[in-house]
């Protein structure tokens, strides 16, 4: 065998003469990996299908239903039940249901998916400067979060909202407060873990500052925890939020909101029982479907993460 | 091995370099208890022992990724025992290790030729990403893999590839000295044999200095020019390759070089030379022969105090008082 | 200087075989690709022997042991032909109820990694208890606690130990637990997969020298797996090589070592060795790799790397040729040797085998 001869090409493995012609070092893609595994998950699939209508719905909400509608009492119409004019009928106010879904949705969602990202933000910046640093860092913050969680949430929030008032902005600070906790842990767990992967001390045998290490080995590899955890939390947020706004700390009136729907359907729950059936609905529909495709990801992203 | 040419300043020395680490409950674990070493370019010494004996901690002390307690690290006659991140960073172009797994010691999230260009970019070896990546290349074709492979991942590839992948990573600032951490105790045989062919002819090309940590005797053998064996975080014996397997001095050397299976039938019923016991423990240790509570030639005098270590003969450093009187009988029973 | 060599080990036994596998394949099969792992092996271990099966990563040797004890994971292993016989009966027909019987019992594992093998939460002795009673469930809790302390000391733990934790035992103490779990109900076969590759050298040859003893009291067949010669050549009485899902060589251990016959790649192995013997400044290590068990190539498998490699070991894979009454080797170079007849195994279903155009 000729090519027996010669030995580097012999420790080049079975294929000598192979094409060496890559000529643009592309990093392919792992996201291509990861969408094939999730698309086997039913579940995850159908949950997936679910959300991309319902954002659809709500993204053109102006045009199926104009927010006049949502918030234009006609007297007429109070608790009417639905029809072909109402599909979901009509509130104690006269206002028609599916409009007021729609747009209360819109602020359902924003508020829940603003509230993740910013508390996630917050949460897994403290938590790796916790797990990287250690010692004195690491204490002070996780002592500060002990002192946090403490307190209840929803008082918390009562307190935030009631002192500053309630709208979107201050929404979104009172829950990203609430939240933000369970991402310290999270992430600081993750970094220590991955601080003691030995690639990091090849990384720092190479020169690597520590920025540099957090940055470009220690978050890419902890982003499959971390993302997991975001869309679950979405979907905590989603009930969370609609719990303030049926205590009456949400966006204030005539804005529609679902935890706001649910409070006012119970006062009329004997005469028209359908009212709480909507709002209820979307909020569960939305809650599951988040945490399918929450469970679809985490399947997705594992194996990659054991390998 | 080439000819080394030792007349000239080493280029990696220690001196009495100890690096101790504080337990939870206040106790002292002395993983590495005054080593002394020299190192020349082009030379490779094999440093030997068991799991516990600190020569992992040795290697990573040297490069100062683990801070050393005591003693002094000279690097090209620098020393640099006290340097900070900063300047080590410099220090990081000469100085270079190659891990022993390679399955952990590379980013899983990186492509192999993002790995093996990182170093050079911390570095900003050259002006543009295309220039590092091309250089990179140049590395992959240097340690034999394949440029097709240069996108994948390394889970992708198998142990010998993704070892070569930490050669190439390891090669490319151009060091002087590479520690070789325990490099293909994670390989199949036959695979072991390629990558240490690759290593020997690197070492040949580039004129590195090798420390080559492993607990593979014949492995060591090989590639070693002179061998360190190490037990709980002591020099035992020190001395050139062939010498140690022709004439082992310590008993702990001679009970390694018996426990090791060999591939013959015709010496099947001999009874393996078993070392009675376990490792005793590193942690807060007391003077003392260390290998005496398992060693059958143990005397009271042996556990008095640490034995020092002494050149029994040119070139050949023990650390056992009884080494004379026991080399008669060493080498009785070592008889190929 | 006595002759050396176990002369006992060396009769050809004509009793039954304790252990029978013939034509086994096994293939693992995911959504992506199906790994073939196992291709058509033939092995035989005798009552009170030990047979080392020997190969490197990939080979399909852990895969084998797993198939004897139908251990494969569930939604991706099949054993796709073949018969595996245990003491004259089939395992492969065995309901699961009479597995568990087997496992643990009549054929014990020991797998390679004594880190993990132990629950971390439970004391040595109640894992070993917990074996115990579980294939004797009669026994009182008195008799149950003897045992333990028997079995513990037969591997050299102090009896008193058996209230301790795992992480309060070194590697080699834990490897003596996982192996005194596995002996404890005296099993008739033990197979132990890369029992010391996890171990200091030092605690390898008293692990090992361990293993020999109670081989030899217990009267255990042993399967040992492992890529080390040397430790086949110290402890086997028979050996298997493995390569890419085959037996490509197997005979005693005369055989194998001291043989005039061998297959291209056994003598690969031996060659790449790093030898304390040796003088030589370089390896010789087989060029290559393994070949991809999703991706078999026709013929032989070692062809790529063979040094000897003809037109034919590309096209057609090499019938097993039996020499001596014992040495089975699987290539082309002995198609013409007359001293060697071909074997067909008793035939399961024919397909494979013979014809492989």
């Amino acid at each position: 065998m000729d090519e027996l001869k010669n030995t580097a090409a012999q420790a080049a493995g079975a294929a000598v003469a192979a094409e060496d012609e890559v000529v643009t070092f592309k990093r392919p893609s792992q996201a291509k990996e990861i969408w094939r595994r999730f698309r086997k998950n039913r579940g995850s699939m159908i949950g997936l299908i679910i959300l991309i209508i319902i954002f659809l719905l709500l993204i053109f909400a102006e045009f199926i239903s104009p927010y006049e509608i949502a918030i234009k009492q006609i007297p007429e119409n109070i608790l009417a039940k639905p029809s072909a004019q109402h599909p979901f009928g009509c509130d104690a106010y006269g206002r028609d249901v599916l409009s007021r879904i729609l747009h209360g949705g819109r602020v359902s969602l924003a508020i829940a998916l603003i509230a993740t990202m910013t508390s996630c933000i917050v949460g897994s910046t403290l938590g790796a400067i916790a797990g990287y640093f250690g010692k004195w860092i690491d204490s002070i913050i996780m002592r500060a979060l002990d002192i946090f969680m403490s307190v209840p949430d929803i008082l918390f929030t009562m307190t935030v909202v009631v002192a500053l008032g309630a709208n979107f902005v201050n929404l979104l600070i009172a829950l990203t407060l609430a939240y933000f906790t369970n991402y310290v842990r999270l992430v600081r767990s993750q970094v220590l873990n991955l601080s003691e992967q030995e690639y990091v001390e090849a990384a720092r045998a190479g020169g690597s500052g520590n920025a540099r290490i957090i940055l470009s080995h220690i978050i890419p590899n902890a982003m499959g925890v971390i993302i997991v955890n975001v869309t679950l939390n979405v979907a905590k947020i989603i009930i969370y939020e609609s719990t303030l706004s049926f205590l009456g700390l949400g966006m204030p009136p005539p804005q529609p909101e679902w935890g706001l729907m649910l409070s006012e359907a119970r006062e009329v729950m004997r005469k028209a029982p359908f009212l709480l059936f909507f709002p209820a609905a979307a909020i569960v529909i939305c809650a599951c479907c988040i945490n399918l495709v929450g469970d679809g990801l985490r399947d997705a992203l594992d194996p990659h993460l054991k390998s | 091995m080439s000819d080394i040419d030792r007349t000239a300043e080493p280029l990696l020395k220690t001196v009495d370099l100890q690096k101790y680490f504080k337990l939870k409950n206040g106790a002292m674990l002395h993983a590495v208890d005054g080593i002394n070493m020299e190192l020349w370019p082009g030379e490779t010494i094999g440093v030997v022992g068991e799991s516990g004996c600190g020569k992992s901690t040795l290697g990573r002390t040297i490069l100062k990724l683990i801070e050393p307690t005591a003693g002094r690290i000279y690097f090209e006659g620098k020393d640099i025992t006290d340097f900070k991140t900063a300047q080590m960073r410099k220090m990081r172009q000469d100085m270079q290790i190659i891990f022993q797994d390679p399955y952990s010691s590379i980013d899983p999230r990186k492509s192999v030729i993002e790995v093996i260009a990182e170093y050079m970019i911390i570095h900003k070896m050259f002006r543009t990403k295309a220039e590092t990546y091309d250089q990179a290349a140049k590395y992959m074709d240097r340690v034999g893999l394949a440029r097709r492979y240069a996108n994948s991942y390394p889970h992708e590839l198998d142990g010998g590839r993704r070892q070569r992948i930490g050669i190439a990573r390891a090669l490319s600032l151009n060091p002087k000295f590479i520690v070789c951490d325990e490099p293909v105790s994670a390989l199949d045989v036959s695979i072991q044999a390629q990558i240490l062919n690759l290593l020997m002819d690197l070492q040949d090309d580039m004129k590195l200095a090798y420390m080559f940590v492993t607990h593979d005797l014949s492995v060591v053998k090989h590639i070693s020019d002179k061998i360190m064996v190490m037990y709980l975080g002591q020099c035992v014996e020190l001395c050139e390759s062939e010498e140690l397997f022709k004439n082992p001095m310590h008993p702990y050397t001679d009970a390694l070089l018996a426990a090791i299976p060999r591939p013959d039938i015709t010496r099947r019923n001999m009874e393996f030379k078993l070392i009675k016991g376990e490792v005793s423990s590193p942690i807060n240790v007391k003077p003392g022969c260390r290998f005496g509570a398992r060693c059958e030639y143990c005397t009271e005098e042996c556990l008095a105090a640490d034995p020092p270590l002494k050149e029994v003969s040119p070139g050949h450093f023990c650390a056992c008082i009884r080494a004379e009187e026991l080399k008669a009988k060493l080498q009785a029973d070592n008889e190929f | 200087m006595s002759d050396n060599i176990t002369e006992v080990k060396e009769e050809v036994t004509t009793a039954a075989p304790l252990l029978s596998i013939k034509d086994l394949k096994v293939t693992y099969r995911t959504d992506l690709e199906v790994v073939e792992a196992v291709n058509d092996i033939y092995l035989e271990i005798g009552k009170g022997k030990t047979l080392g099966l020997v190969g490197e990563t990939g080979a399909g040797k852990t895969t084998t042991a797993l198939s004897i004890l139908r251990l494969l994971p569930n939604r991706t292993g099949f054993i796709d032909k073949g018969e595996i016989f245990f003491d004259g009966e089939s395992i492969l027909d065995m309901t699961e109820h009479q597995m568990q019987h087997v496992r643990g019992n009549r054929i014990s594992m020991v797998f390679q990694d004594p880190m993990t093998a132990l629950n971390p939460v439970l004391t040595v002795g109640d894992q070993i208890a917990e074996a115990i009673k579980l294939h004797n469930p009669h026994l009182s809790a008195a008799e149950v606690d003897q045992k333990v302390e028997d079995t513990l000391q037969m591997v050299g733990i102090l009896p008193q130990r058996k209230v301790e934790y795992p992480h309060q035992f070194s590697g080699g103490m834990k490897q003596r637990v996982v192996i005194a779990i596995a002996l404890c109900c005296e099993p008739e076969l033990l197979i132990a997969d890369e029992p010391t590759t996890a171990l200091d050298v030092t605690i390898q040859a008293q692990v090992l020298s361990m293993m020999r003893d109670l081989r030899d009291r217990l009267g255990t067949s042993m399967l040992l797996i492992t890529h080390d010669l040397g430790i086949v050549a110290q402890t086997c009485d028979d050996v298997a090589v493995m390569y890419a899902g085959e037996i490509i060589e197997s005979g005693t251990t005369k055989d194998i070592f001291l043989g005039g016959r061998h297959h291209p790649y056994t003598v690969g192995l031996f060659d790449s060795i790093p030898d304390l013997e040796s003088k030589s400044a370089r390896l010789n290590p087989i060029p290559g790799l393994m070949p991809d068990p999703t991706d078999l190539p026709p013929g032989c498998p070692f062809a790529p790397r063979c040094r000897e490699c003809m037109d034919i070991c590309r096209e057609k894979r090499p019938e097993t040729k039996l020499f001596g009454e014992t040495h089975r080797i699987r290539c082309h170079k002995f198609d013409q040797d007359a001293a060697g007849t071909v074997v067909t195994d008793e035939p399961v279903e024919e397909e494979g085998g013979k014809q492989d155009e």
